[in-house]
């Protein structure tokens, strides 16, 4: 099996896709000739050519109300938004009209596409190269979210997204794109959306975690094992559809919940997860449901490591659970 | 191309001539900024007004493209369109329907332009072109269900009046946000050309709408992939209480597609003859690959922006009287009667016809169940409902159960 990177996963699910199904095209600002500021659609318009693989001009709203109409008469379009930061010019046409198309017409019209795009921070960005804006379109019904956290995942995930019947942000995690390497199965592989993955099975504390910020809990969970605590870590890879069957699941056998995003914590998911959590798992919690998350500030330059929920953040809110 | 003969306003016009249009008055070169140096004027003659009907109903027999019965036809259609709005105007004063947006004085431009592509081809409404979804097959009474919210809308209440969509007819859905269907036709007629379709987007927008970000991308994504669409602004003088002078300060709409390296056409919008065959050209160009083309349609909104302003509020009425002799309607009615296309009799007939259309569908919508039935709440979020769909439905369902109040409007007041 070959070993890949995030880049390298993704630009492979794309590739076959537009081999097997010629309604995908991609489109977004510097995704044609020079294959993506990160590369991902690299090679794809000298395979599939400018009609498929098309350099537009530069207006997010543009590029999703585009995209929108493209997918109401059949296309499966794949827009690039180049940052997530840069998402918001296209808030309208995703909140307001993607998300809506198929219930406010009754079910006469829908438009599947998958929105892509690098979140996150951790890469001396600033704000406006940092941000996880995944909240904003929780809260909003009709849409799906993606975010994968490993190789593997970005294949599986994207390609299952691609043919999914509804519009799709797939958030991918850029400080992990390169860095994040392992087993990529080639050809056909689907990872079904809305199922988390346990990628640690642990007895005392159960940490919920998503995209570049399940490496942390991960190498948390590491260093906890090291203090003698028994942690299970749940990758949950897509928040809408939501797999709670398997949170509730794991905080019931565990009674312990550390939740870990990098967005600021009023309103992130996390709050989302807690509730459901107590609604669910009430009786069994041992502990109060921890949030380890970014802060309720802009995404800063300097103290971005102060800032992101990394695992001597998250081990700590182990402990504290574990001891609680 | 053909180039249009322009006609200067009131030619013709004879002793009815109306005042000219109220963006085409003569500069004032007592004012400083309005010299002759200043440019004051030059894109009102660069893109002079189009028109082949005039007040009176004459014509140039050799500018009209059409035959007698589809103008009679097209006729009827506008004449529909004022009566249902009329009709639906008093509804909603008597409560029985809670909200409603017409197009009493622009029916040659919501006509006209729908007329003047092809049945295949897709159309992007605003949200005062319930006349072209007729033309396109949706029927008066789906159209009154959905005034009503009830279980015969196909759009399943769930949207407030005359948000309507018909997919049968290619008629898309509409939003209230302005200005984002724009984009989506560009796109739309995208997919159709990467397709090998001959198939042209039509989308309607107001003058409003040209101040909003999607109407600049829009255009330019248009123009930059020479985007087979045709782009109908309805230039109606006033976005809700704004008038077009406070929405721009450029002279046109027209001129707008200059900068976006655009083909653009300013045309008499309350002539239907020059509306259709603007869009019949326009139709034409970018089927043949020669790109999209912005229209601007100069018509005048006679009511209110909708039932839920008065636009006495913020319009003197004397504002609308050159406007009244500039009747679309009366305009196609006179040149069916030079024709002899339409008589007093025939007229008698064709608006009892429609007012009996008009009632008779209203009896049937309103013979619907009054509610769509409640599952219909969750449903078309997603393809399939998600978890949190079917357990909120449970939870409503049993929370009516045990409450009948749930769902009666006036509880509070019981």
């Amino acid at each position: 099996m070959p070993v890949l990177n995030v880049i390298q996963a993704v630009n492979d699910a794309l590739r076959l896709e537009m081999r097997r199904n010629p309604d995908v095209v991609v489109l977004g600002e510097d995704v044609g000739r020079f294959g993506g500021v990160f590369r991902a659609t690299q090679g794809l318009y000298q395979e599939f050519g400018g009609d498929r693989v098309i350099d537009t001009p530069l207006a997010e709203g543009g590029i999703i109300g585009t995209a929108i109409g493209m997918a109401l008469y059949g296309l499966r379009p794949v827009p690039e938004i180049q940052f997530a930061d840069f998402i918001f010019p296209a808030m309208d046409q995703l909140v307001s009209e993607a998300a809506k198309y198929r219930y406010r017409s009754g079910g006469q019209y829908s438009c599947p596409m998958v929105v892509r795009s690098p979140y996150g921070g951790g890469i001396k960005g600033g704000h406006y190269h940092s941000q996880s804006p995944e909240a904003h379109f929780l809260h909003t019904a009709g849409l799906k979210v993606v975010v994968p956290a490993t190789p593997r995942d970005a294949k599986g995930l994207l390609l299952s997204a691609l043919r999914d019947p509804d519009p799709v942000l797939f958030f991918e995690p850029k400080r992990v794109y390169r860095a994040a390497r392992g087993e990529v199965p080639e050809g056909e592989y689907l990872e079904p959306l809305g199922r988390a993955r346990v990628t640690r099975s642990g007895t005392q504390v159960t940490v919920l975690a998503w995209g570049a910020m399940w490496h942390e809990a991960d190498l948390a969970a590491r260093e906890a094992e090291a203090e003698g605590l028994d942690v299970e870590v749940l990758d949950l890879r897509s928040l809408q559809p939501l797999d709670l069957e398997a949170v509730v699941t794991s905080v019931q056998k565990t009674g312990r919940a550390v939740v870990v995003h990098e967005a600021p914590r009023t309103c992130g998911f996390g709050a989302e997860l807690a509730a459901l959590i107590q609604e669910r798992c009430f009786l069994h919690l041992e502990a109060p449901v921890a949030r380890v998350t970014g802060f309720d500030t802009p995404f800063p330059y300097a103290l971005e490591n102060e800032y992101l929920p990394r695992a001597p953040r998250i081990l700590r809110a182990i402990r504290e659970a574990a001891a609680y | 191309m053909r180039e249009q003969v322009v006609d200067p306003v009131g030619k013709r016009g004879g002793e009815s001539v109306p005042a000219p249009l109220a963006d085409e008055q003569p500069p004032r070169p007592d004012r400083p900024e309005e010299r002759a140096d200043s440019g004051r004027g030059r894109f009102l003659r660069e893109f002079r007004l189009q028109r082949v009907l005039d007040e009176n109903g004459e014509a140039d027999p050799a500018e009209v493209s059409l035959p007698d019965p589809v103008v009679r036809q097209l006729y009827r259609w506008m004449v529909l369109g004022r009566v249902l709005d009329e009709r639906m105007v008093t509804l909603q004063r008597q409560g029985r329907i809670g909200f409603y947006i017409g197009a009493v004085g622009e029916e040659a431009t919501v006509v006209g332009a729908a007329a003047g592509v092809e049945e295949r081809d897709w159309i992007f409404p605003c949200y005062r072109e319930h006349t072209a979804a007729l033309m396109r097959g949706y029927s008066l009474t789906a159209f009154l269900c959905n005034l009503l919210g009830n279980a015969g809308d196909v759009n399943k209440g769930r949207q407030m009046p005359c948000h309507e969509a018909w997919r049968p007819g290619r008629y898309l859905s509409i939003s209230s946000p302005i200005a984002t269907q724009i984009s989506q036709a560009v796109g739309a007629a995208w997919a159709a050309r990467l397709k090998g379709d001959d198939m042209v987007a039509l989308v309607y927008f107001g003058e409003g709408a040209t101040s909003a970000h999607d109407f600049h991308t829009g255009l330019n994504f248009a123009a930059v992939h020479r985007v087979p669409s045709v782009l109908v602004c309805r230039n109606n003088g006033w976005a809700i209480s704004v008038p077009r002078e406070k929405q721009m300060a450029s002279e046109t709409v027209a001129q707008k597609a200059l900068a976006y390296g655009m083909r653009a056409e300013r045309v008499d919008g309350n002539d239907l003859l020059a509306v259709h065959a603007a869009v019949r050209r326009a139709r034409a160009r970018a089927s043949a690959g020669e790109g999209p083309t912005l229209l601007e349609c100069v018509t005048y909104r006679m009511e209110g922006h909708s039932t839920s302003d008065d636009p006495r509020a913020y319009r003197p009425e004397s504002l609308l009287e050159p406007w009244r002799r500039r009747d679309p309607i009366e305009r196609v009615r006179r040149y069916l009667v030079r024709r002899g296309a339409l008589d007093e009799a025939g007229e008698a007939t064709l608006r009892d016809d429609v007012r009996e259309q008009i009632l008779a569908a209203l009896r049937q919508a309103e013979a619907e169940a009054p509610r769509p039935p409640l599952a219909t709440l969750f449903e078309d979020v997603y393809a399939e409902p998600l978890r949190q769909q079917r357990e909120q439905l449970e939870e409503l369902e049993a929370a009516r159960a045990a409450d009948p109040r749930v769902s009666d409007p006036r509880y509070a007041d019981a």
